[in-house]
């Protein structure tokens, strides 16, 4: 299987993941032998087999619905790289 | 230092009766964990938080109040649990803030999360001195502790070689004797091939037994956090003091927590053991085929009745596992971009988007990169019918080949580890060799059932190696704990002659 520079490129804007251009080629090679083998999946029939997602959803339990105390803001802000007027502060992106 | 070689019941005891102090095995835990600071084992050791700890339950003995079932125990934790009295950082840079140089930091600049983790919350309840921090692959993705932004963890065994991961350090923590358990986390094998791999006992709990609230996210529909310990009833100790609902994880199911250590004591005698074919084919070395061939013939000595079952579908677990735990991964990560903490690169003159890029660029090292492009690939339009939803077809058949199996055995008896614990450096540059090292803790983990791995022998020493451990796994139907640790407590009796 072979994976395209520009492939791996596109899925990298996606996932908002820059890559140093050795990264990039190495990338091309290990995405290529890893998809590569999980290509084996295409072998298995399974027409009519439901997908499993999770394995937990027929016991999930409902709760009471409360009002509880939820994260103050003081505390939610302490290891913010950068904060203002009481909230996160990031980059403009109006224009983007 | 004899405290540190005692159990978990037997050092709880000791601390209740005024045998020992909680202040002297503190002290001798934080002394032992110094002397084998070379084994990397811990990212961050709480030497305040767990002195004070040990000497509010010794005030509490003399003032006569009565301790909780790990009174003085010294356990370590997994640095993907949040704790709010030391660093969590997942062993990767993202977590950590910026040195005056503009530069990630190290371990010591890592988050301090708002909250603990519930187990974390749990064990502090039941007395446990929390000693530490350990070692992980970064984000728990990897099988050799070698993925940490802070170096790799040695196995103690030999200081060559990988102890597994991803719970690298919470495994050496125990095996090296710098504290009587740990908690770690299994979202692929990542408890139970370290445990086989450091020769000690690591449960992975059924996906729902043990809340994930404050488990840094991989792959939440497969993450689950279990103990670590050198003996099967010391983990069943643990695993108790952590198991049960929780109103914060709504996947913590109210299926009622066994007598776990009741079922130690239990008779494996009449018990239906089932070895699957599939799982002792090429590839596995063959002292370890001989060591679980052994360990299943004493089973059989002691009552057990053996019967072979098919898992006909074990051979896609691995294609499976890696489209599934990848794509959940992708989303899962997509919360460290920089704005609310650890750490943020900003171009100059950059734009929110620039920001993204170049903090998880500096951030996630390369196996979690690789690991978020390759679940944004097969989540990704064009792609998401052949890749993920044939995972999820997949994974369906790979549960019910358990479902049948599981209707004539009680449980069932495979390898941990094809290989004993291979070089630091040798798998490195090969990530699908990599991933194939996790080929018979996968399934189960797709199917979300109970599993442990409990030592059964070691390898022949050799001229180049010392014998490594080898550990048997065991696997039970979801919430089949106490049969597990029934006849996990016969192998450990059967194995230790």
């Amino acid at each position: 299987m072979s994976i395209t520079r520009e492939t791996v490129l596109h899925v990298a804007r996606l996932a908002r993941l820059e890559l140093e251009e050795d990264e990039v080629a190495r990338m091309q090679r290990d995405l290529a032998k890893i998809l590569g083998y999980m290509d084996e999946l295409s072998a298995l029939p399974t027409e009519g087999i439901p997908a499993t997602a999770q394995v937990a959803a027929e016991r999930a339990p409902l709760r009471e619905d409360q009002l509880v105390p939820s994260l103050e803001q003081e505390r939610a802000l302490a290891e913010a790289p950068r904060r203002g007027a009481g909230a996160f502060a990031v980059p403009g992106f109006v224009e983007e | 230092m004899a405290a540190l070689d005692l159990s978990v019941s037997e050092l709880s005891a000791a601390v209740k009766k005024g045998d020992v102090s909680a202040r002297e095995i503190a002290t001798n835990a934080l002394e032992r964990i110094r002397e084998k600071s070379s084994l990397n084992a811990f990212l961050h050791v709480s030497e305040q938080a767990v002195l004070a700890a040990a000497a509010d339950i010794d005030a509490r003995r003399q003032r006569g109040e009565a301790l909780g079932p790990l009174a003085g125990v010294p356990i370590a934790v997994k640095d993907a649990l949040c704790t709010t009295d030391a660093p969590t950082t997942c062993a990767s840079r993202i977590l950590t803030r910026r040195g005056p140089d503009g530069k990630p930091g190290g371990a010591a600049a890592g988050w301090r999360p708002p909250y603990d983790a519930t187990a974390v919350a749990r064990l502090r309840g039941a007395g446990a001195l929390l000693v530490g921090k350990t070692n992980m692959d970064e984000f728990a993705m990897g099988s050799s502790g070698e993925n940490s932004a802070f170096g790799p963890a040695k196995n103690p065994a030999d200081p060559t070689r990988t102890p597994g991961g991803s719970s690298s350090g919470s495994a050496v923590a125990v095996a090296g004797g710098m504290a009587l358990a740990s908690l770690g986390s299994d979202t692929g094998g990542s408890i139970r091939q370290p445990a086989a791999l450091c020769g000690i006992v690591g449960i992975k709990p059924s996906y729902g037994r043990v809340s994930r609230y404050g488990l840094v996210a991989f792959a939440s529909s497969l993450d689950q956090i279990g103990p670590f310990a050198r003996d099967v009833r010391s983990a069943a100790h643990v695993l108790a003091a952590i198991a049960g609902p929780d109103p914060h994880d709504a996947t913590a199911a109210p299926t009622p927590v066994g007598d776990y250590a009741a079922a130690c004591e239990r008779d494996v005698k009449g018990l239906r053991v089932g070895v699957p074919e599939e799982y002792f084919a090429e590839g596995l070395d063959p002292e370890i085929a001989a060591s679980i061939r052994g360990a299943i013939a004493r089973l059989e000595g002691a009552g057990c009745s053996i019967r072979p079952v098919k898992l006909p579908h074990t051979r896609y677990g691995v294609a499976t596992y890696y489209v599934v735990a990848t794509a959940e991964a992708s989303s899962n990560l997509a919360r460290f971009d920089g704005v609310r903490f650890g750490l943020r690169i900003e171009p100059e003159r950059g734009t929110l988007t620039t920001m993204y890029g170049a903090t998880r660029e500096a951030g996630f090292g390369a196996e979690v990169k690789r690991r978020i492009l390759l679940g944004t690939y097969v989540l990704s339009a064009g792609y998401y019918d052949a890749y993920y939803k044939k995972a999820q077809q997949a994974r369906t058949l790979i549960r019910r080949d358990f479902d049948a199996a599981f209707a004539n055995v009680d449980v069932i008896a495979t390898p941990t580890s094809p290989t004993p614990a291979f070089r630091l450096g040798e798998k490195v540059d090969d990530p699908l060799a990599m991933y194939l090292a996790d080929v018979y803790t996968l399934p189960a983990s797709l199917a979300g059932i109970a599993g442990l791995s409990v030592p059964c022998g070691a390898t022949a020493a050799r001229a180049d190696r010392p014998p490594l451990p080898i550990g048997i796994q065991l696997l039970a139907p979801a919430f089949g704990e106490e049969t597990l640790l029934t006849v996990a407590a016969g192998v450990e009796r059967l194995c230790r002659s």
